[in-house]
């Protein structure tokens, strides 16, 4: 009651983390609950692995497991692209020196029943069996055309208008197959479904150039994953916030968000007490009545004690099912994590299975990708609504993030909160304050 | 990270080469023991007698010069984020060593009232020792088996005031094989020998401390990848 704050955020999911380090360095008083005594929401690391059986009501896991403690298991999986935006706000920020990271070894897309490997370059292209022989030279002239795309110089448009031809007519244009579509559109344009081919093209060029463009910094794929798990991701966040001044409570029930006459909020109540704010920052769980069901995802960690066949025993890697060969309208994702990054014990290797669910049968949706996988040691299934918000915050003055969505990067993650700050503060995130400021840090 | 590689190659030409060592180190213990503190006059040679609740920094560096290795530290501060119970696991991911404080006066002073009232807070009882020990198992539970503790009574410069004698955590230390030692931030008594004693007491051999991982790297541009925290 003394004290009025900036910002409450409530949640210490990814993006509740990053709105709150932001927020703190550009000079906002922001206290930072969440109801759980945990870091990370819905983006957590669960650790040990008996709380994960826990978790899912299983019993608790037998000896050959090995030491719970070395278990981080993560509820959403996704990669970071190499030249994404995470990446870009992890080292602007800073946030990047409490983290360390692996690249993916590779990544795969399954056609006609079995996966091949994404081409990482001209030899790995040719050698491939994901097109033939002519059709690899169409797909040549297409990357190259894509690589040399330059959005503010119009010369290198070539006669497309990339604004407003769709991508289907560029494809046309090139005289790419529908396969090749599918492959370019699903394992390099990363779309979860084919609405993108009715939009315009400059979109899906600019996927593609990011995927290029990750790939090119480390070589093996365009993902990294981080050391531990991604429940690193929000503590690294929160410990900006907190070095910028931001407060933490966790464990804090919140069972009010306090609203004044006109609508707009004034504090948060826990118990009997009330924090005051000029705003509130949250996930869509502390404000069931200001959003709505958008859809629902299903998500199958999968605990294993081999590598999945035919990855040549990779330690990491994703693989892509595009809609169309199982006859879905959105993709199947399965996602490959292990020992190697801190994840597991020795020997250990965790895969995820997701999709965005379009039957009553979500748990059969998925099987495609659980056949790829393998005798599988444990399984935990989870199907969960995400959200979106129905209340943009302009008078109310709170501000939701939407759920995690089933994309397997944190392209649209970053997006939704660059477009919340702005919301929120009426000002584009300034990138670089912080890195000027945390330059003298180390002398 | 890219600098430790360099280091010794950086010497006055014709002096002999010395290993560096970098080893992560995380400070504990109550709010307002003056964990900050004691890091500003190890590092800065500095002391403020109301200290800002935090740094403001990731961490900070500082080297410890042995006979034949240099020792350098990079030195995490807890950001306020212990005063809630709110200090995340990666904090203490990868230390190699710790210092655990408590206040000799048992009260953590300055920061009393400092402390910034959000909802009512409950103020717990000021055992800023027993908290310490609390710390100590913490630790034992979550940090690498291999993690070097020590323990500093902070303040002992306020010995009129003393709650905590010096017996009695030296018995504590000893029954847990923790390195003990009173400090003054204030008066920086005993502030450089306790990261002396760690660092004498860090083992240094090639690939100690068990830091990251083969191939692990952090992102920042023109670093490179870092396959041992031991470098020679």
């Amino acid at each position: 009651m003394d004290e009025e704050y900036d910002a409450i955020v409530l949640g210490t999911g990814l993006k509740e983390c990053i709105l709150s380090g932001m927020l703190s360095v550009s000079g906002k008083k922001v206290l930072h609950i969440d109801r759980n005594k945990y870091y990370g929401g819905e983006s957590a690391s669960i650790t040990p692995l008996e709380e994960l059986f826990e978790k899912f009501n299983a019993p608790p896991p037998d000896e050959t497991y090995g030491r719970g403690r070395d278990w981080n298991v993560d509820l959403i999986p996704k990669f970071l692209m190499a030249n994404g935006l995470l990446v870009k706000l992890l080292i602007h920020t800073g946030v990047t020196r409490y983290l360390e990271f692996k690249s993916v070894e590779g990544s795969y897309v399954y056609k006609g029943g079995k996966i091949s490997k994404v081409p990482v370059d001209q030899k790995e292209a040719l050698a491939s069996d994901l097109m033939g022989l002519f059709e690899k030279r169409r797909f040549r002239n297409f990357l190259i055309y894509v690589q040399d795309f330059d959005e503010q110089d119009a010369r290198t448009y070539k006669g497309i208008d990339p604004t407003t031809d769709k991508m289907s007519k560029v494809y046309n244009n090139f005289g790419l197959d529908k396969n090749t579509q599918d492959f370019t559109g699903h394992a390099l344009a990363l779309y979860l479904d084919d609405s993108y081919l009715e939009q315009p093209a400059i979109q899906t060029i600019n996927r593609i150039k990011l995927y290029s463009d990750s790939l090119a910094r480390y070589g093996k794929s365009p993902y990294l994953y981080p050391m531990y798990g991604l429940g690193e991701l929000p503590q690294g966040f929160a410990r900006l916030s907190a070095i910028y001044g931001g407060t933490y409570m966790l464990d804090k029930p919140i069972d009010e968000i306090v609203l004044g006459e006109d609508g707009k909020v004034v504090g948060v109540r826990s118990g009997n007490e009330i924090a005051k704010c000029k705003q509130v920052y949250c996930d869509p769980s502390y404000v069931p009545d200001r959003v709505r069901r958008k859809g629902k995802v299903i998500r199958c960690i999968c605990l294993l004690d081999h590598p999945i066949a035919n990855t040549k025993d990779a330690l990491s890697t994703q693989i892509i099912i595009p809609q169309k060969q199982v006859g879905r309208n959105s993709d199947i994702y399965v996602s490959l994590v292990s020992y190697t990054h801190q994840v597991a014990p020795k020997g250990w290797f965790i895969a995820m299975v997701s999709t965005t669910v379009e039957t009553d049968d979500p748990e059969s949706e998925i099987k495609p990708g659980l056949e790829l996988l393998g005798p599988i040691r444990q399984k935990f299934v989870s199907v969960t609504d995400y959200f979106e918000p129905i209340d943009d915050g302009s008078q109310s003055q709170i501000f939701i993030s939407e759920s995690y969505d089933a994309t397997t990067h944190f392209e649209t993650t970053c997006l939704d909160v660059l477009k919340i700050y702005k919301r929120g503060t009426d000002e584009d995130f300034d990138f670089s304050k912080v890195k000027v400021e945390l330059g003298e840090e180390e002398q | 990270m890219a600098t430790n590689r360099s280091g010794a190659s950086q010497r006055p030409n014709g002096a002999p080469q010395t290993k560096v060592c970098q080893f992560k180190l995380v400070l504990l213990g109550e709010s307002a023991v003056g964990k900050s503190s004691l890091v500003l006059r190890f590092v800065k040679g500095q002391f403020h007698e109301y200290q800002e609740s935090t740094i403001g920094a990731a961490f900070l560096t500082q080297t410890v010069c042995l006979d034949d290795t240099t020792v350098k530290f990079e030195i995490w501060d807890t950001a306020g984020q212990e005063r809630y119970h709110s200090l995340a696991p990666m904090y203490y991911r990868g230390a190699q060593a710790a210092i655990v404080v408590y206040d000799i006066t048992n009260q953590g002073g300055a920061g009393v009232c400092g402390m910034r009232a959000i909802f009512t807070i409950e103020l717990p009882t000021r055992d800023t020792f027993g908290r310490a020990k609390n710390w100590v198992k913490e630790l034992q539970r979550q940090a690498s088996p291999s993690i070097v503790i020590a323990l500093a009574g902070n303040k002992s410069d306020l010995a009129a005031k003393r709650m905590v004698e010096f017996d009695e955590a030296q018995a504590y230390a000893d029954e847990n094989g923790l390195l003990f030692m009173e400090t003054s931030a204030k008066t920086a008594m005993n502030v450089n020998d306790i990261f002396l004693a760690i660092a004498n007491k860090l083992p240094k051999s090639e690939g100690a401390g068990g830091g990251s991982a083969a191939g692990a790297r952090r992102l920042a541009d023109g670093e490179q990848p870092r396959s041992s925290t031991c470098c020679k």
